[in-house]
């Protein structure tokens, strides 16, 4: 049961970063980064709100956890050379990390 | 703004998510990690993940199926990979007080994913730039 609702939440999630990131991915990739602090404060404010284990498996490790992606970021760090990748990189950890605390902080 | 992509490549990357993200959820229940300690299971699956995507123009088939190769990367590794519970683990280590360890995870993650990422294209060879996101 558990498994089936990641399953479904991560089919919604990832073909919507596709579609975002399609879109929006560039010169520099502006869908991914939204993507990922868009994922990252759902799943802060998930966190603070008291979900059923169910819903957070279909929700935050489904949903969150297929819509946002590590690979395609540290691809687009790694192609994006050391200087523009190192502005990518840290803009991307530190305003994931501050949308996560936002999240959290509205969700409590 | 570019064009929306092929529904058939939507489908195929739904399909590869949901398989991607339940690994991701797999190794997570195989190796469960307390709220204060390294998250050792993210950790892991972003960095195969990112080696995994690094690699993958080195497939014949992923170089002559444009279907195959979303499927895989945006699909079974964008779904398998998270910057979401990254963001949260940091974000309660931190809350915790374990600002050490959240620094440690990070940073260790981040490099841990572009040295594979280094490696993983290393071996793939050259590539027409764009041909896998």
């Amino acid at each position: 049961m558990t498994a089936l609702l990641v399953a479904l939440g991560a089919a919604v999630g990832a073909p919507l970063r596709f579609v975002l990131a399609t879109r929006l991915d560039g010169r520099l990739p502006w869908g991914t980064f939204a993507v990922n602090v868009a994922g990252s404060f759902l799943l802060g404010l998930l966190s603070a709100a008291s979900l059923s284990s169910d819903g957070l498996a279909l929700l935050g490790v489904g949903f969150c956890g297929g819509f946002t992606t590590y690979s395609a970021f540290s691809v687009q760090t790694h192609d994006l050379g050391r200087r523009r990748g190192s502005a990518y990189a840290a803009a991307t950890i530190v305003v994931s990390l501050g949308a996560c605390a936002l999240g959290f902080w509205l969700g409590a | 703004m570019r064009a929306a992509p092929a529904p058939r490549l939507v489908v195929a990357v739904a399909v590869g998510g949901a398989l991607g993200a339940l690994a991701r959820w797999g190794v997570g229940e195989a190796f469960p990690t307390g709220a204060e300690a390294f998250p050792w299971a993210t950790f892991a699956v972003n960095v195969v993940g990112s080696f995994a995507l690094a690699l993958l123009p080195a497939f014949a088939l992923v170089r002559r199926s444009r279907t195959v190769a979303v499927a895989l990367g945006p699909g079974v590794l964008g779904g398998f990979t998270t910057l979401s519970a990254y963001s949260e683990q940091a974000r309660a280590l931190l809350d915790a007080d374990r600002v050490g360890v959240a620094a440690l995870y990070l940073v260790g993650t981040l490099a841990a994913c572009l040295l594979a990422v280094s490696v993983g294209s290393r071996l793939a060879g050259p590539e027409p730039p764009g041909a896998v996101e």
